[in-house]
């Protein structure tokens, strides 16, 4: 009793209401059943408290636990998997983990960014990025073959490291007037965007949709700006 | 049944020889295969269809890919013997934190330490001792970057240290002069015949990395 009291005593997340990275911390905290509290940041005026759990990024998501803090999301939730231990995200066979721990990876250092570069371009600048975003999508709709999410029957550790997709990207469609994931061309990754937007506890801590528009509009109207004429 | 464990691997790549250390810390017998970069086998390409890259562990038939994730599987599957992380849970994320920001801020600060000149190259030498400083920070007083052990962290930072001979000649300065704690700590691990016997030999890095100036013409 007292150990698990222990655990669960001052959980503390740094986020801000807009973070698709902060959104991994607040899905498996509750899909874990984790009591926390939350805090939100203004990263043009950043508390001192921030800064002290988070000294060398100075970014959110930074999950404190009694006193001592996590930084970098990936890293969190392989922290938050190994302290608390229902619901788990991560398989207990190490090539599941490996593979899980890859898609993660690559989500964030190809699919997003290729997706990114999409967005904050216009014309065929825009057509090209979408081509590249669509060759890493591919890889990503040929792993769901026979599987209702990454992580198989329930949603695991790959399913949150890629849930932006299933909201932030609709935003980022609408507002950079683009198709990415067309649900012909993409008819596995298109299902489970729905089937994981609409899953318990995803549902019902996605950002305002009317607010995301907004904010990633003004982003990528100062974007375009900041570019290089041709 | 006999584990079937294949490296495919490239001699001079820091990411691989990760892998060869962590593999020798557990004591695991594998076959190593030297990958040409410029004519990558079929294997590799099955293997690794998405990045074409090495390191790839192979066993039993099964790809891993990725070092930092590859060293945490071999952790995971010998698990009764030398654990590279350690076992609370506290400690195992800020091994990760420090590996991630090693991915993250040092090979790109090092690249451009060979592949630029004049002022470029001073920005770079300067950024890649900034980082090297911040984890002689982290390194503080104790033996390994964990503490007594030499584990994860560590292999993830000492296999750069077969390159520091090249970036020292080729951006004349000295590593040493800058971040004498980090280089003792290198030579600490270095007394490890798991490291030793996986680390490439420096010069034979140096002689990569001015042919490699010439075929990108910096």
């Amino acid at each position: 009793m007292e150990t698990h009291s222990k655990k669960m005593a001052e959980v503390k997340l740094f986020r801000t209401w807009s973070s698709r990275f902060a959104l991994r911390i607040v899905w498996a905290l509750k899909l874990k059943d984790v009591q926390y509290d939350t805090i939100f940041e203004d990263l043009s005026n950043k508390s001192p408290l921030l800064l002290q759990y988070n000294p060398v990024h100075k970014k959110v998501p930074v999950l404190g636990h009694n006193g001592k803090s996590v930084a970098e999301s990936l890293v969190i939730l392989e922290y938050i998997e190994e302290t608390w231990k229902q619901n788990p995200l991560l398989s207990e066979d190490p090539h599941e983990r490996a593979v899980a721990r890859f898609w993660a990876k690559f989500g964030d250092e190809k699919v997003l960014p290729s997706i990114w570069e999409a967005f904050n371009s216009e014309g065929k600048e825009q057509e090209e990025g979408i081509v590249k975003a669509k060759e890493n999508l591919k890889y990503l709709e040929e792993e769901l073959k026979g599987k209702k999410f990454f992580g198989g029957e329930h949603i695991g550790f790959a399913d949150i490291a890629l849930g932006w997709l299933a909201e932030y990207e609709n935003v980022f469609e609408e507002v950079a007037s683009m198709k990415v994931i067309a649900e012909d061309e993409f008819p596995l990754l298109s299902e489970w965007k729905r089937t994981f937007a609409d899953a318990p506890i995803i549902k019902e801590n996605w950002p305002p949709r009317d607010k995301l528009v907004t904010r990633y509009q003004a982003f990528r109207e100062t974007n375009l700006l900041n570019k290089a004429p041709k | 049944m006999a584990d079937e464990v294949i490296l495919l691997d490239g001699y001079v790549s820091s990411f691989g020889m990760r892998v060869r250390v962590a593999l020798a810390e557990k004591g695991i017998r594998y076959e190593y295969r030297e990958e040409d970069l410029r004519n990558k086998s079929q294997l590799l390409l099955k293997m690794n269809p998405i990045h074409k890259k090495i390191p790839v562990l192979i066993h039993n038939g099964k790809p891993v890919c990725e070092s930092l994730i590859i060293v945490q599987y071999i952790d995971e599957v010998w698990k009764d013997k030398a654990p590279l992380l350690p076992s609370d849970p506290y400690q195992r994320a800020q091994a990760r934190f420090w590996a991630d920001f090693i991915d993250k801020k040092l090979y790109d600060a090092s690249r451009k330490i060979w592949t630029t000149k004049g002022e470029e190259q001073e920005a770079a030498k300067k950024e890649f001792i900034e980082v090297l400083k911040v984890l002689e920070g982290e390194l503080g007083d104790k033996p390994y970057f964990m503490g007594e052990r030499f584990g994860f962290l560590d292999i993830a930072l000492i296999t750069f240290y077969s390159w520091f001979h090249a970036f020292e000649t080729l951006g004349n300065f000295s590593i040493e002069a800058e971040c004498p704690k980090l280089i003792s700590w290198a030579k600490r691990c270095l007394q490890k015949e798991s490291v030793s016997k996986s680390l490439a030999d420096q010069k034979k890095v140096y002689e990569f990395v001015v042919e490699m100036k010439k075929s990108l013409g910096v």
